[in-house]
């Protein structure tokens, strides 16, 4: 990206983002919408677009765009429209897709993005709901191709970004936070291996203070943040490298080839999709009375935004301690069931999630949900660091047992008896003894060795297998060494 | 606005109609009536009426999300002109 600025371009990116939306059954039929079921097991009448069949909307499905549009600021249309988009595709039995054009469900709203230590505000055109297709399988069946039309009629929610995005870097951004938003407010599982959550990557260039758009081309079915931002480089490459040569861009849709590391053409122009959209007989107007919205609003949990603000607020937490915390719902309530039990540490907290939990869990490729050690029993470990009995050593020796399966924390410190010496008498003892059998270390400290002093909080923590308080240690040997 | 031979191919491939030259030219014909007929309809002066998406008044019902229905995939697959491993096979399709 830095290159093409440099060179005198400017790349504009807008996303169709495809959601799959979390209901039990398809979005206009009571076939289930399970992942992963024999082919055709899940395809009820309606789906297999039979004659004489009629759709009924799924009010779960409503229910998910309005939690949307209410977790990004839109606004609900409170009468919105199905159209039939017309195209002839084998996983398509009706030949037309049911989706919203002219009035979709919501419209407007905005997400928040950081890049690096940049934020940026992108405004959403709209969001519609829609039904999926089923799947077409090309491995060789006799030179033919299977279809499975499980996934025909399972809900989506197609999010549309206005066309504000700047590099590939802030496409990843917007759709990760947007990854993120549909999770936190449980309208989508957001697995992109399953496809419930996929990108289409509008890209065009124009020369830096061109007030034109260029001729785009749209990246369909990204399914991976690393292919979204491989497809958009090699995109704008592509583009710039073709007009810079005197060609010109053709408006195609294309697709990205991991393998190759390229984008490639999907279909011919001659062949240009023309949908010939119309409001579907099938279905009358949706309309969503404010009393349904309020009562949706009642059930939204707070929000990523308003909760990094009360994190920083309310425990005194860094912007990018509170950015972490609240990049997951599962982040958050990990965090947030640590400090209920410690509520003087929430630092401390913080920091042991995002490190040693963190760690452990990239480690053993774990989801945080799946750590074998909860929020509570965590907070009790670091209780024991917060009164002194561990030191922070001793404590991940202790977080690697309980990590293990060995039980909960003052088990494992009585266990291995594990207890900090924090008694200011018996360190003041033990450091009485190692300056006496010192004393060319004691001379060498006084002389201005300051490495000396280091040596000598060694010899006191070898003194009692390393269980004495560091910090105490510290502080009582500076007063002796002052003092002597 | 009358529609020309062109358009009503163009039509007929949309649809994967196959049709002669004939037909073509007596469906533009037809095609044009009903085009005037709509001219005729625009010609009235709707400001200030709220297009209807439906001849129907009223709201579309919505049902709740429930898993309710299941198929018997043997029913699902019999008139089907091939199949295999309980897939619909149709004509190799590419993009």
């Amino acid at each position: 990206m830095s290159t093409s600025l440099a060179r005198g371009w400017e790349t504009v990116i807008g996303l169709e983002t495809h959601a799959q939306l979390s209901t039990r059954s398809k979005i206009f039929s009571g076939a289930s919408t399970a992942f992963g079921a024999p082919p055709n097991t899940q395809a009820s009448v309606i789906d297999l677009a039979l004659p004489g069949v009629l759709p009924v909307l799924n009010r779960g499905a409503v229910e998910r765009a309005i939690r949307f549009g209410l977790a990004i600021g839109a606004k609900i249309n409170p009468r919105s429209i199905f159209a039939r988009k017309n195209y002839f595709y084998p996983d398509l039995p009706k030949n037309y897709q049911i989706s919203q054009y002219e009035i979709p469900v919501v419209q407007g709203g905005t997400v928040h993005i950081r890049v690096g230590d940049a934020e940026k505000v992108v405004n959403l055109t709209r969001a519609h709901l829609e039904e999926d297709a089923g799947k077409s399988l090309h491995e060789d069946f006799h030179g033919m191709s299977g279809i499975d039309l499980n996934r025909a009629g399972t809900p989506l929610l197609e999010i549309v970004s206005e066309p504000e995005l700047r590099s590939s870097a802030e496409a990843v951004a917007y759709a990760k936070t947007l990854h993120a938003l549909v999770r936190w407010i449980g309208i989508c599982d957001g697995n992109m291996q399953e496809g419930s959550f996929r990108c289409d990557a509008n890209v065009s260039v124009r020369r830096i203070g061109d007030p034109k758009l260029g001729t785009r081309c749209e990246i369909k079915n990204l399914n991976s943040f690393r292919f979204l931002e491989r497809a958009i480089e090699y995109e704008i490459a592509r583009q710039i490298e073709l007009i810079e040569d005197g060609g010109h861009v053709v408006q195609e849709t294309r697709l990205y080839d991991p393998d190759r590391d390229e984008t490639r053409p999907m279909r011919s122009k001659e062949d240009a999709q023309d949908y010939r959209y119309f409001p579907d007989p099938d279905l009358l107007p949706l309309e969503i009375q404010p009393a349904w919205i309020e009562e949706v609003k009642g059930s939204m949990p707070e929000l990523p935004e308003a909760m990094r603000e009360r994190f920083v607020a309310q425990y005194g937490l860094t912007a990018y301690d509170a950015a972490t915390l609240t990049a997951s719902r599962e982040m958050a309530d990990y965090f947030e069931s640590m400090v209920a039990k410690l509520p003087q540490e929430p630092k401390l907290c913080a920091n042991w999630l995002m490190g040693e939990v963190s760690a452990r869990l990239n480690r053993d490729d774990v989801e945080l949900d799946a750590a074998p050690v909860k929020p509570q029993a965590l907070a009790a470990l670091l209780a024991r660091i917060a009164d002194g009995t561990l030191s922070g050593k001793m404590a991940r020796e202790v977080f690697d047992a309980m990590w293990a399966g060995e039980g909960e924390a003052d088990a494992i410190i009585e266990a291995r008896g594990l207890k900090q010496i924090s008694d200011a008498g018996a360190i003041e003892k033990i450091i009485d003894e190692v300056l006496a059998a010192n004393a060319k270390s004691v001379e060498e400290f006084r002389a201005g060795k300051e490495k000396a002093f280091n040596a000598l909080v060694g010899q006191a923590m070898k003194a009692t297998k390393g269980k004495a308080n560091p910090a105490q240690v510290n502080e009582i040997l500076k007063k002796k060494l002052a003092s002597g | 606005m009358a529609l020309t031979l062109d358009d009503v191919a163009r039509i007929a491939h949309l649809a994967r109609i196959e049709i002669t030259d004939a037909e073509a030219r007596r469906t533009l014909s037809q095609l044009n009536d009903i085009f005037a007929l709509i001219a005729k309809m625009q010609a009235v002066d709707t400001s200030g009426v709220e297009p209807m998406a439906h001849p129907l008044g009223g709201a579309q019902r919505l049902r709740a999300d429930e898993a309710s229905e299941t198929i018997d995939r043997d029913a699902a697959l019999r008139n089907a002109p091939a199949q295999q491993d309980g897939l619909f096979l149709v004509p190799k399709v590419i993009e």
